[in-house]
């Protein structure tokens, strides 16, 4: 079997995998990281996005043979060591951006992703348009909206924290 | 997914090697069509040869009056590009409009243009520009590369390396999403430059198609309203829950006159 290095959250693994097994089988199954989900497994809803070398992607739909030297970061990868939340998970929590929470893993790596490509800020619509790949089919996305806004803020150094930007 | 064996060669030449002596191989860029495809298991390729460790498929530059792509660009470069944009903005506005951010961070240009999915975007582009496809043997028409629905002029050990866009006068494209595949349901991709008026119709029907009617009418006088009185027929294309052919016949008037707007 193909034997696949990366980095995960920081950790080297070295992991001998089939070749037909996907990322995302290869963190919920072999490293056992279950934060990524996966929804549709037809690179539709977005539960299963993870960040390759700081990008976005739909693990779902990416081998693991070609991530070896890669480095990937999970939701498990953002808070720091002491459990201090990234800023996009702090501002999930406070604007209430989420209700069952099948899609957020997906929808804060994306969203980290928008936000970071997007150094000049993102107006509603743009942060709209920047979730068309991650589904969520209960909270009406207005609070995602809003929590991604927020933490815009703060990770651009315009607010100091996700509570000072709540409403 | 059935299995298979897994290659990653270094150089083109390895790579054709490799598919010279397989013919139930298959190359791999982004994945983000054939991924889903090996997932239905609709194909069963014995080999899949990575072509990402392939340096020289790689990146964009302007070559004389024309923008070269390598086929391992991937989506969102194009679409950020000062090259792109300063050239054929119309391009750039196609690549930022494939699938979504985490499609873009994956798919290539190749792979799409290799697939010639009839929903995909850039076979619109390809040939609406007048392009010309370079592989690892030859080069080869946009008129004569796409060939219906997922088949194209590539021979079984042939590999797309790049594509030369000539650089239009004017450009634009429009495209009506299925609201929820996000797939194109039927698209236009307008030019006026060193190719000739081109109108190229994606989505709506097997293959990408060139509007002939439409050109003529485009080259006598560039205006939306040009296209107005040229109908469209129904037959001959797609059909679906997603809409019928009557509907996509419809559409592809709606788009051309967008896309000669957006072109301006």
């Amino acid at each position: 079997m193909p034997q696949v290095t990366l980095t995960v959250n920081g950790k080297t693994h070295s992991v001998a995998v089939e070749s037909r097994t996907l990322l995302v089988e290869l963190l919920r199954e072999k490293l056992r990281l279950t934060g990524t989900h996966v929804g549709c497994d037809t690179s539709q809803c977005g539960a299963c996005v993870v960040h390759i070398n700081g990008e976005s992607v739909k693990s779902c739909t990416t081998l693991a043979v070609m991530c070896d030297g890669a480095a990937v970061t999970t939701i498990e990868g953002l808070a720091a060591a002491d459990g201090t939340l990234h800023p996009m998970q702090e501002a999930f929590r406070e604007y209430h951006a989420l209700q069952c929470g099948f899609c957020t893993p997906g929808m804060v790596m994306s969203a980290i992703d928008l936000v970071q490509k997007h150094p000049e800020g993102l107006s509603e619509r743009e942060i709209r348009e920047g979730l068309e790949g991650n589904l969520c089919r209960c909270t009406g996305y207005h609070n995602i909206v809003k929590a991604i806004a927020a933490a815009a803020d703060v990770m651009h150094g315009k607010r100091e924290t996700i509570a000072a930007a709540a409403e | 997914m059935y299995d298979f064996a897994y290659h990653k060669p270094a150089s083109i030449a390895d790579a054709v090697k490799l598919l010279a002596a397989d013919p139930e191989a298959k190359v791999v860029s982004g994945g983000h069509t054939l991924l889903p495809a090996l997932k239905h298991r609709l194909n069963k390729p014995t080999s899949l040869i990575d072509l990402s460790g392939i340096a020289d498929l790689k990146g964009i530059k302007k070559v004389g009056n024309s923008i070269v792509i390598g086929a391992l660009t991937r989506h969102v470069e194009v679409a950020t590009s000062e090259i792109v944009a300063a050239a054929i903005p119309a391009l750039a506005y196609m690549a930022s409009h494939i699938g979504d951010n985490q499609v873009r961070n994956r798919g290539t240009i190749g792979g799409s243009v290799s697939n010639n999915d009839p929903a995909a975007d850039y076979p619109g582009a390809v040939l609406g520009l007048g392009a010309t496809v370079h592989t690892s043997k030859r080069k080869i028409a946009a008129d004569d590369f796409f060939q219906g629905m997922f088949t194209t002029a590539l021979e079984a050990d042939e590999i797309l390396t790049a594509i030369e866009f000539p650089i239009p006068e004017k450009a634009g494209y429009a495209k009506m999403k299925n609201p929820a595949s996000r797939y194109v349901m039927a698209g236009a991709f307008v030019s006026k430059g060193p190719m000739g008026v081109r109108v190229v119709i994606n989505g709506a029907g097997p293959g990408v198609f060139r509007q002939s009617a439409m050109e003529a009418a485009l080259a006598a006088s560039w205006a939306p309203g040009a296209v107005a009185g040229v109908k469209q027929d129904a037959d001959g294309l797609n059909s679906d829950i997603h809409g019928s052919a009557e509907y996509r016949a419809h559409l592809v008037g709606v788009m051309a006159k967008r896309a000669i707007i957006a072109a301006g």
